[in-house]
């Protein structure tokens, strides 16, 4: 059961065909993360506008099908997104990930608070937590503009 | 004992994990412990124990006896020449350290050359690159060939003037090659140079005579023969025990103390600071036991087995790479699946009750060689059976399943 969980379907998908994946065109922020237990890597890449929104935003990166699927969802649904909400997003996710709470920002429609929910399987994984938080904290990194 | 019984032994390997039998196929990383070894811990805990060494009361006189017999086993165990060649540590990882730091101090200067090869532990590459650091000292590394071994020719070819240490593993934990040690220490031998042996791998699945072998230097991890962790051994020759500086300072390894200066003694006490992990060491003394009950040779037959079983029904599954074909080869199997990361391979085989190691090993030099991050590796120790690895296969097969594949 619980490793069903882990393994949804739209994880699965997102884990094989991650979307956003390369450099952004004019990307003009980014930050890499880097998982020194397994080796896992990811490079976030952010187009970012005046007043820091998030206009463009992509990856690049190796690892295992929980990491890209994470990368892979964050950069969809936080492209296009006011600083204020992305930065909401971000800490909503680890939040989830880190002390069971919801999703709780309005911004987002019910089937990409779905989507977010998918990861959260990693709650019963404990060795797979970083995995699904490392692009997070990456995009954090970026779009603060701290390498 | 025989080994077909061996499983039974072992009180883990009797426990269920969500209702599923513990299929444990990681002993490469650290084996499980008899229950001769748990309950030896035990009993000096319960009636034995006392610090060694130091005090005058029965205790601590039964404590060392108990202690510096293991020492004895050891010792006989490897056939080395004398005690003093045996120093206790806390794993192989510090018994390197030790060769790299009191070796490095007295002997290596800037720009000489050490030598080691792609196949290393980590163990056995960073104390090396502290020294080189420290001292500036330069590090080659020879290639492992697209088998997963190391050549003879490729050390041979890399051997300068300048060479001052070879480090060699005997069994690759990722490739699972045994190195052609003897070979290794003849040449270096002629060059007179000393070698230093990773005997993490070697030592719980070869038979060991470090006088055959003829090796400088031989370190080992107890917790992956079977035995407690907190215990390494480090078989120095004599001839090195008497000229290496010690390595840590502390109580237990002076001779006399003033204040103007400090003298030390011989080895082993020289290179044994502080209180040592002495119920562990004397736990290890069963494991040699244990080892020798069964007998090496048994033992390395057995694995042989089941890895070939594993290898040939692994091949047969055509999403499956194994990495690594050396045709001298001890008992690890890594490889990858086409489409799923080696992560989310040991997710999914851990619902199965398959415990497999997944990563780099701590061989990212080799890993970035053959342009992958990360394995998966299986290693078959004492307790595993040809059902271990059917289990395995049936594991896999799950993978493919939910990655539909
Ligand atoms: C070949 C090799 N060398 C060194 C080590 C390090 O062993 P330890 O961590 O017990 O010191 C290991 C174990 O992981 C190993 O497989």
């Amino acid at each position: 059961m619980e490793l069903k969980e882990l393994y949804q379907e739209i994880i699965l998908d997102h884990g094989k065909n991650p979307r956003n994946k390369g450099r952004c065109n004019e990307f003009n922020s980014d930050a890499e993360g880097y998982n020194p237990l397994c080796g896992d890597k990811v490079h976030i890449y952010l187009k970012v506008g005046k007043n820091k929104e998030v206009q463009d935003s992509s990856f690049e990166g190796e690892g295992c099908a929980i990491s890209l699927a994470s990368a892979s969802i964050l950069t969809e649904i936080i492209k296009g997104r006011d600083y204020n909400v992305a930065k909401k997003i971000i800490e909503d996710f680890l939040n989830m990930i880190k002390n069971e709470a919801k999703i709780t920002i309005n911004s987002l429609s019910d089937e990409q608070k779905t989507t977010l929910m998918s990861l959260s399987g990693v709650k019963q994984f404990p060795m797979r937590v970083k995995c699904a938080t490392m692009a997070w904290h990456t995009f954090d990194s970026a779009l603060e503009g701290k390498k | 004992m025989n080994i077909n019984n061996v499983k039974s032994e072992f009180p883990i390997l009797q426990e269920k994990l969500k209702g599923k039998p513990l299929i444990y196929l990681d002993s490469a990383n650290s084996a499980q412990k008899p229950k001769s070894v748990i309950d030896r811990i035990s009993k000096f805990y319960k009636k034995e124990f006392s610090n060694i060494g130091r005090s005058v009361h029965k205790l601590a006189v039964t404590a060392t006896n108990r202690f510096e017999e293991t020492r004895d086993l050891v010792k006989k165990y490897l056939n080395a020449k004398s005690r003093e060649e045996i120093i206790f540590t806390k794993n192989a990882t510090e018994a390197i350290n030790l060769v790299a730091s009191s070796y490095g101090e007295k002997f290596i200067q800037r720009g000489d050359e050490i030598l080691l090869t792609e196949l290393e532990h980590h163990a056995n590459y960073v104390p090396w690159h502290f020294l080189r650091e420290k001292k500036g000292a330069i590090i080659k590394f020879a290639k492992c060939n697209d088998k997963g071994e190391v050549e003879i020719d490729e050390i041979k070819k890399l051997i300068t003037s300048k060479t001052k240490i070879i480090a060699v593993t005997h069994l690759s934990n990722v490739t699972g090659a045994i190195l052609p040690i003897k070979k290794i220490v003849d040449l270096a031998k002629s060059k007179k140079i000393p070698v230093v042996v990773d005997g993490c791998q070697g030592a719980p699945h070869l038979p060991l005579d470090v006088q055959e072998l003829g090796c400088d230097f031989y370190a080992i991890s107890c917790h992956k023969m079977y035995g407690p962790t907190g215990v390494g051994i480090l078989y120095a020759k004599k001839k090195w025990t008497d000229i290496l500086p010690p390595y840590q300072g502390g109580g237990g390894m002076i001779e006399e103390v003033k204040k103007e200066s400090i003298t030390f003694p011989k080895s082993p006490t020289k290179f044994e600071a502080g209180t040592l992990q002495t119920a562990e060491v004397v736990g290890f003394s069963e494991s040699i036991k244990f080892i020798e009950n069964i007998g090496i040779k048994n033992i390395m037959e057995h694995e042989k087995k089941i890895t070939e079983y594993g290898i040939e029904k692994l091949k047969r599954n055509n999403s499956v790479k194994i990495i690594g074909e050396p045709k001298d080869r001890g008992s690890i199997i890594s490889f990858t699946i086409k489409g799923i990361h080696p992560h989310d391979i040991a997710t999914i085989l851990d619902d199965d009750g398959v415990a497999i190691r997944a990563g780099h090993h701590c061989c990212q030099i080799f890993h970035e060689k053959i342009g992958v991050a990360a394995t998966a590796r299986a290693s078959i120790g004492i307790y595993n059976d040809k059902d271990d690895i059917d289990m395995l296969c049936k594991a896999i097969d799950n993978c493919k399943k939910i990655f539909k594949i």
